[in-house]
């Protein structure tokens, strides 16, 4: 878990770098900005979105298991139960999310 | 020669941690449990409403933007995960960078790509344009339909 937080951790740092200079786009034209983001819609991108929420929901979940486990000793004593219960909040995050983005990518509707 | 005498161990106490290294490790936790929040939010209304990543473009920002709350939303936002993300990164290159010297040009490239990050998303947040016009007055083109809006 600790290696899993280290990864996604760069990774989302990576991404936030890239997200805030995509975004600034938007003083340089609107057709700029369109552009660019026209490539987030592509199915390819759209994977890569689906890994980055993935990052996001394990590294918050797992983050949250942390300052748990630090703060109250019921956390600690449960704390091998706690990593189940985040993998479980990450399935079900995800079961919420992948079929409605997959359409959103695939379903051609834009 | 004889063994160092020992020094009575080092109580466990809070104060083993100096005040800055404390302060980010604190800024740390509390930063963490309120970016859940504005994340989960972001990626809700961005990704799950409406048409989702196919619905994002100018327009969509100048929609969300044209409203104060979401200014102030997005800019706490980027500040705290910029933040986060940096301490973060610090406490990875101060685990892994092996030299001192290697250590002080990465954090020092970190620090300063952070603070480029940060003015930028910031002036983008608060000095956006949601009609932009070229140097004939004229707007750009994939301004809102609805432009200009008073």
């Amino acid at each position: 878990m600790w290696v899993v937080h280290r990864v996604t951790g760069v990774a989302i740092f990576f991404f936030l770098v890239v997200h805030v200079i995509d975004t600034s786009l938007v003083r340089v034209s609107p057709e700029a900005y369109n552009e660019v983001i026209g490539s987030y819609k592509t199915p390819l991108y759209g994977l890569v979105e689906a890994g980055l929420v993935a990052a996001i929901l394990l590294h918050a979940f797992n983050g949250l298991r942390v300052i748990a486990v630090d703060r109250w000793t019921w956390a600690l004593r449960h704390q091998r139960m706690l990593v189940w219960i985040v993998w479980a909040l990450f399935a079900v995050g995800m079961a919420g999310f992948l079929p409605r983005h997959l359409m959103h990518v695939f379903g051609g509707a834009a | 020669m004889t063994a160092p005498e020992l020094s009575q161990p080092m109580p466990r106490t809070r104060k083993r941690m100096n005040a800055t290294y404390r302060w980010w490790w604190v800024f740390q936790r509390v930063s963490g449990v309120i970016l859940v929040v504005l994340i989960f939010t972001h990626l809700f209304v961005n990704l799950m409403m409406g048409d989702g990543v196919s619905q994002i473009d100018f327009a969509f920002v100048a929609g969300k933007w044209a409203a104060w709350y979401w200014q102030v939303i997005d800019f706490v936002m980027l500040l705290l995960a910029m933040l986060h993300g940096t301490n973060g990164m610090s406490y990875l290159i101060n685990d892994y960078a092996r030299s001192r010297r290697s250590r002080a040009i990465l954090q020092a490239i970190l620090g300063i790509a952070a603070v480029v990050i940060i003015v930028l998303g910031s002036l983008v947040i608060w000095t956006f344009e949601p009609c932009p016009v070229d140097a004939t007055g004229a707007f750009l083109p994939g301004v809102p339909s609805g432009c200009p809006f008073n």
